[in-house]
């Protein structure tokens, strides 16, 4: 008997990559150097960094393929979860980047999909795989840090518009982002989670400010939001009012899906290793940060073991939530150790403080790294919730 | 392939686990240890290992198994692993039957391995000499004296050599590491038991003109490798249930301890490495079943794999048992406590067939760094 679902998927594979291989430039397969913003991020006031990018783009979201596995009503690209998987070897395969990146196709588009009206997604989902608008987001504030739940931003109902009024911080690219999507709070009467509303708002509205927030690493894309008297229509909010915090824990758990490498083929540790320091006696020249590197690789790996497991568990129809739980603590921590590896192994020259890579970004990489256990979840608060929920160590009174 | 279990590997763990928690618990590891048991292991739970099919899992149908594979072994491994129980399925089964598969000339498969997959017959590999796992370092002569050779050296930790039927040594033949098989009661053999910590079986034997047939050689270094790195992998399953184990145990303890009138485990000095702890274990468990199954797979990548995997459990084993220790506290230090018992385990099988930092250094070579 023929299988006709795998010989569909194989027919698919070899498509695909001739596709790939025919529409996407040769600069869009090279490995990315300067990190986010040598990536296409959209929006109404975007501008291309080259030719190759534009033609990429647009190649790509002709085909729906800046989302590949949404809808195709709203513009995705349709495809099944198998077709999307391949799709995504293919990409990781050649070395194509990411067409698209933005905070719309990893978080708002998913939550919008789950829980926006047919009206939202038709407007949102479609203006996210197109590129056209660029959204932030809008969760932590100055007092709502870890206790995110503690926000008080607030959203009035004034009948058929709310007026907004509070701050963000950590707005990624406010300055430079259309919309934003936010948690307000909506009732100050309940729990704290159960007055908290999921709320659309565009950055053009009168009362919007922005100001940048300079990093440990120098220039960041982190901002400072201030919402004074914002007049925002009531259709903007998505789910239903005080569903909020539901939207917002929903949102978090979505599989973070990108298309491709993001930044194409990184380069593997052990062979930036012996770029730093070189070789002697067949061995890495510098015999303690050898050991090092080697622990460091062991642990990518597991962790990667560890995901593909979930990915196999999930397909086969088991929950993987407890083998799940410790993915952001783990590969945060392993990120920081990774850099803090690789600036020892560059010596001074690791210490250098540039603009772009050649002239050493790499510290302030290193220095960025530091926030990737504090942003999206501490990783105290990932070890707490693994010791309550996973492990049922009890809570103290 | 999926890195899941299958049904039939599902269920011979959930057997194995049944099994080995009735009639090899701790306490039956401890009643061997206070005993000065001379054999080390209990017989009749060996004979009923081997009526279950344990012995011939891995071992091809062809030659009396069941061809079952690794990762059917690895389950078996894993749960004698919490139970710390003594059998000679590392010794004769992982690496001496395995090694005889890989090195054995047809005749030697067809006279050893039905025997083993039935559990009559115990294999002993005596390979290291040195005060720490250095396989290639063999120093033990074989001189070729017409159809004779003649095996001259002292071989150090050989897992069970002084309860087993027949040995395989390594020694340098003209010079190369060949393998050979030799009766345990043949002349010029001389064993004697070490006493280890984990209360399992060792033993020092030395060779005085010991006198083997040509024939008798039984695959080279190659063999011994490839044998080594599949142990290796067996071995860290086993060590994963260990590392299971002493964890559950002291997750059980933190919940049930009371201090400053609340169970310690509310403590979030304590919770934080539990996690951690719980983290790298999870790690562990997806590593060493992508590791059994690239046994199965004969994998090219095995030498990289083996080293990563035995690298990481040694790693993950050494912090989990020494927390477990300082979580249980002043009842951690006792014998009457089992969790020590983990701990000492740990030690002894951290060193068998190398440990963390002679697998880092191994991984990092095979990558060429």
């Amino acid at each position: 008997m023929i299988d006709t679902a795998n010989t569909d998927l194989a027919l698919f594979k070899k498509e695909t990559r001739e596709w790939l291989i025919a529409n996407c430039p040769e600069s869009m397969r090279q490995p990315v150097k300067n990190g986010f913003e040598e990536i296409y991020g959209g929006g109404r006031k975007a501008e291309f960094i080259s030719e190759d990018q534009k033609i990429w783009f647009e190649r790509m979201r002709d085909k729906g393929w800046t989302a590949p596995t949404w809808p195709a009503a709203y513009g995705g690209g349709g495809l099944s979860n198998a077709q999307g998987k391949i799709l995504k070897e293919e990409m990781a395969d050649l070395g194509c980047r990411a067409p698209l990146w933005s905070f719309g196709l990893m978080m708002l588009g998913p939550a919008i999909l789950h829980f926006g009206t047919e009206e939202q997604k038709q407007k949102y989902i479609r203006e996210i795989c197109r590129g056209e608008i660029w959204w932030c987001q809008g969760y932590s504030e100055p007092g709502a840090g870890s206790d995110l739940a503690g926000l008080q931003t607030s959203a009035k109902d004034m009948g058929d518009h709310y007026i907004v009024n509070g701050q963000k911080v950590w707005t990624s690219y406010a300055n430079k982002a259309d919309m934003i999507f936010c948690l307000v709070r909506t009732d100050n009467e309940v729990p704290k989670q159960r007055g908290i509303s999921f709320l659309l708002i565009d950055m053009e509205t009168e009362g919007v400010s922005v100001q940048p927030i300079k990093l440990i690493s120098g220039k960041s894309p982190f901002c400072e939001t201030f919402f004074d008297n914002v007049k925002v229509p009531k259709e903007n909010i998505v789910g239903r009012v005080n569903e909020g915090w539901t939207i917002a824990k929903n949102l978090l758990t979505h599989e973070r899906t990108t298309v491709g490498n993001l930044f194409g083929s990184i380069l593997p540790l052990h062979e930036f290793a012996v770029e730093a320091v070189g070789m002697e006696n067949g061995k890495l020249a510098d015999s303690t940060l050898r050991p090092e590197v080697a622990r460091l690789m062991i642990n990518s790996f597991g962790l990667k073991y560890a995901i593909d497991q979930t990915m196999d568990m999930t397909k086969a129809g088991h929950q993987p939530g407890a083998k799940s739980s410790f993915f952001k603590y783990y590969g945060t921590e392993l990120n920081k150790d990774r850099y803090e590896l690789m600036v020892a192994l560059k010596g001074y020259e690791g210490l250098q403080w540039g603009e772009t890579y050649e002239e050493g970004k790499l510290a302030r990489d290193m220095c960025r790294t530091k926030g990737n256990s504090i942003e999206g979840g501490t990783t105290e608060v990932q070890l707490n919730i693994i010791a309550k929920h996973v492990l049922g160590l009890p809570i103290k009174k | 392939m999926a890195l899941l279990l299958n049904e039939e590997q599902e269920m011979l763990k959930t057997s194995a686990k049944e099994y080995l928690n009735k009639q090899a618990p701790v306490a039956a590891l401890r009643f061997l240890r206070d005993a000065n048991d001379k054999t080390g292991y209990n017989k009749a739970l060996w004979n009923e290992m081997a009526e279950m099919g344990w012995c011939a899992l891995t071992i091809k149908e062809a030659y009396g198994g069941m061809g079952f594979g690794y990762v059917g072994l690895g389950q078996i491994l894993e749960e004698s692993g919490r139970t710390l129980t003594a059998s000679p399925l590392v010794s004769t089964v992982l690496l001496g039957a395995t090694l005889v598969e890989l090195g054995g000339t047809e005749a030697q498969k067809q006279a050893l391995l039905p025997l083993v997959a039935e559990g009559q017959l115990t294999l002993a590999v005596a390979f290291e000499e040195k005060n720490a796992h250095r396989p290639l370092a063999v120093e033990t002569q074989a001189k070729v004296d017409g159809d004779d050779i003649v095996l001259s050296g002292k071989k150090v930790f050989v897992l069970d050599g002084h309860v087993s039927d027949k040995l395989i040594v390594s020694a340098r033949k003209e010079g190369e590491i060949a393998l050979f098989l030799v009766d345990a009661n043949t002349p010029g053999l001389s064993i004697e038991r070490q006493i280890m910590m984990d209360s399992r079986n060792a033993a020092t034997v030395s060779l005085d003109g010991v006198k083997v047939k040509a024939a008798d050689q039984i695959g080279d270094q190659s063999t011994l490798e490839k044998a080594l790195d599949i142990a290796r992998i067996g071995l860290a399953a086993e060590m994963l249930g260990t590392t299971q184990e002493a964890f559950e145990r002291t997750i059980a303890y933190l919940k049930e301890r009371v201090q400053f009138k609340v169970p310690i485990g509310s403590f979030q000095a304590l919770q934080h490495r539990a996690a951690t702890m719980f983290s790298e274990i999870e790690i562990c468990k997806s590593m060493v079943l992508k590791a059994l199954q690239d046994i199965d797979a004969d994998s090219a990548e095995l030498p990289v794999m083996a080293s990563m995997t035995k690298a990481k459990i040694g790693e993950v084993i050494q912090l989990v048992t020494n927390e477990a220790i300082q979580m249980f506290g002043g009842i951690g230090m006792t014998d009457d406590e089992e969790i020590g018992f983990f701990l000492k385990r740990a030690r002894v099988a951290q060193q068998t067939f190398g440990d963390y930092n002679y697998h880092l250094d191994r991984f990092a070579s095979l990558n060429g760094f």
